[in-house]
């Protein structure tokens, strides 16, 4: 099961990328797409909306059920993946290309505490 | 420890992820629910469907009491090798069960009921049976197989050339050596339902993927008799509703003199309920239990889901019975009211869009 190492992690099955403006570019890593099943519907926060840590700001609905998606850290969502609207399976095939939402983080917001790739599988047993 | 059919080491060698499913390990799906949903719709799949649970009901009163037994009337059965759907309910004509009985001889029945009820149906059918000469028997040594699809039929044939199964009607069955072969299925597709010892399962199910049958999971089954407008027990109805509320009253017959268990409690009871179609007029998925709000007072979504076919959400719900098709009703869909378009079932039959 693929983990990119350039990327941080949640417990929660987000990964985070961190743009060269500080920015941060946030998706679901391909454990949770696969625990997911196929995915149909994307709904998507607010361009502008502040989210603190943790906060759930997505639904994910596969055809089995709904599930969320949360803000890795505290911040401002500034761009959401629009064109998930029409290929929400690209969240299936191409998990770590097919982002949710870009997000300012908040001053005083870090990253340090988020896993490292290693980390991450060990948090989902595939250590 | 899960319950495995004879097809577990097949599904795990075929990539399936496995599941929990009332005591049962099987495959949810084997990469893609939809792909296989679609492959069932424009071309062929199979289902393990071992979990479900053959009884045989033989003896010289075996058709007077399953008159007695089933909302549905056997007397329907004319012809050896017909089947006929129906429920059996409670003295509540609560409906305890749904099931499929084939008519085999005038002395023999076969029933195939829900895995998840089994050992209460064969417990209930045992405290009905006093008075009947008739033996009931678990059928625990066959293996079960869907397979499904227009090309359904063709894959069938091939393999069985001998067996009389090209011009099999819906709702017909043939004895052929080692299988039982009916034309029936919960898909809304034309296709076949076979019933095989335990120990020729996995050779017929190699056989099916050699000439392209897809296998598919519960995941696919699920959607594909949700379009098709298909229940689902203990969903869909169960001992607190009756048959009439639960889009079923085409499976009670009310007609003849014959009484059946319920029948008082259906007479005396004016229907308030209906199980409808619904079509989400909005981005979203309706989902089992979500409310929905009618001009008429509050219903409930029993199943919902994707529906890959139509590329909408669709879903069955239980709302007042003065609620009209091509009303427009809300569902209550994660804190926001979605408008839902009220349609007949079924949504698709045969592979054509009906709403």
């Amino acid at each position: 099961m693929s983990i990119p190492s350039e990327l941080k992690y949640t417990e929660s099955h987000e990964w985070i990328r961190t743009e060269a403006d500080g920015t941060l570019t946030i998706g679901i890593t391909h454990h949770a797409q696969d625990a997911l099943g196929d995915l149909v519907f994307i709904e998507l926060p607010e361009v502008g909306r502040t989210l603190d840590a943790k906060e759930a700001c997505v639904v994910l609905e596969s055809v089995k059920a709904a599930s969320d998606a949360y803000a890795p850290v505290a911040g401002e969502v500034i761009a959401v993946n629009a064109s998930l609207a029409d290929t929400p399976e690209s969240l299936n095939s191409a998990p770590y290309e097919a982002w949710l939402f870009k997000l300012k983080p908040a001053a005083g917001a870090s990253t340090a505490e988020l896993l490292d790739a290693a980390g991450y599988a060990a948090s989902i047993g595939a250590g | 420890m899960p319950k495995r059919t004879p097809l577990f080491e097949s599904h795990r060698a075929m990539g399936a992820k496995l599941v929990d499913f009332g005591g049962w390990e099987m495959p949810l799906h084997y990469g893609s629910q939809i792909d296989e949903h679609h492959a069932v719709r424009k071309h062929a799949g199979m289902f393990d469907v071992s979990h479900m649970r053959a009884v045989e009901i033989e003896g010289v009163d075996a058709a007077r009491f399953l008159r007695q037994l089933l909302a549905n009337n056997i007397d329907k059965l004319v012809t050896p090798g017909r089947a006929l759907y129906s429920c059996m309910l409670n003295a509540a004509a609560g409906v305890i069960d749904d099931l499929i009985v084939y008519y085999l001889t005038p002395t023999h029945f076969r029933l195939v009921v829900n895995a998840g009820t089994a050992d209460k149906d064969i417990a209930w059918m045992r405290t009905q049976c006093e008075g009947f000469e008739i033996e009931i028997t678990p059928r625990m040594d066959v293996a079960m197989v869907a397979v499904q699809g227009p090309e359904a039929r063709r894959a069938v044939c091939a393999h069985l050339p001998e067996a009389a199964l090209p011009a099999m009607l819906p709702f017909n069955s043939v004895t052929h050596g080692k299988y039982f072969i009916a034309c029936t299925g919960y898909t809304g597709e034309d296709g076949f339902e076979i019933m095989l010892p335990a120990a020729d399962a996995d050779a017929f199910w190699q056989a099916m993927h050699a000439v392209g049958v897809k296998p598919c999971g519960l995941g696919a089954r699920d959607t594909l008799r949700l379009e098709s407008g298909m229940n689902l027990y203990g969903q869909d109805m169960n001992e607190t509703t009756t048959p009439l509320e639960s889009g079923l009253a085409w499976t009670v017959e009310m007609k003849s003199a014959r009484d059946f268990i319920g029948k008082a409690a259906l007479l005396a009871n004016a229907q308030k309920m209906q199980l409808r179609g619904l079509v989400l007029k909005a981005p979203g998925v309706l989902r089992a239990h979500q409310r929905v709000v009618t001009a008429s007072g509050f219903g409930e979504i029993t199943s919902g889901s994707f529906a890959p076919t139509l590329n909408a959400s669709i879903a069955f719900a239980r709302i007042p019975a003065a609620v009209a098709v091509g009303d427009v009703v809300h569902a209550e869909v994660r804190g926001k009211a979605l408008e839902c378009k009220v349609v007949a079932l079924p949504f698709i039959r045969r592979g054509q869009i009906l709403v």
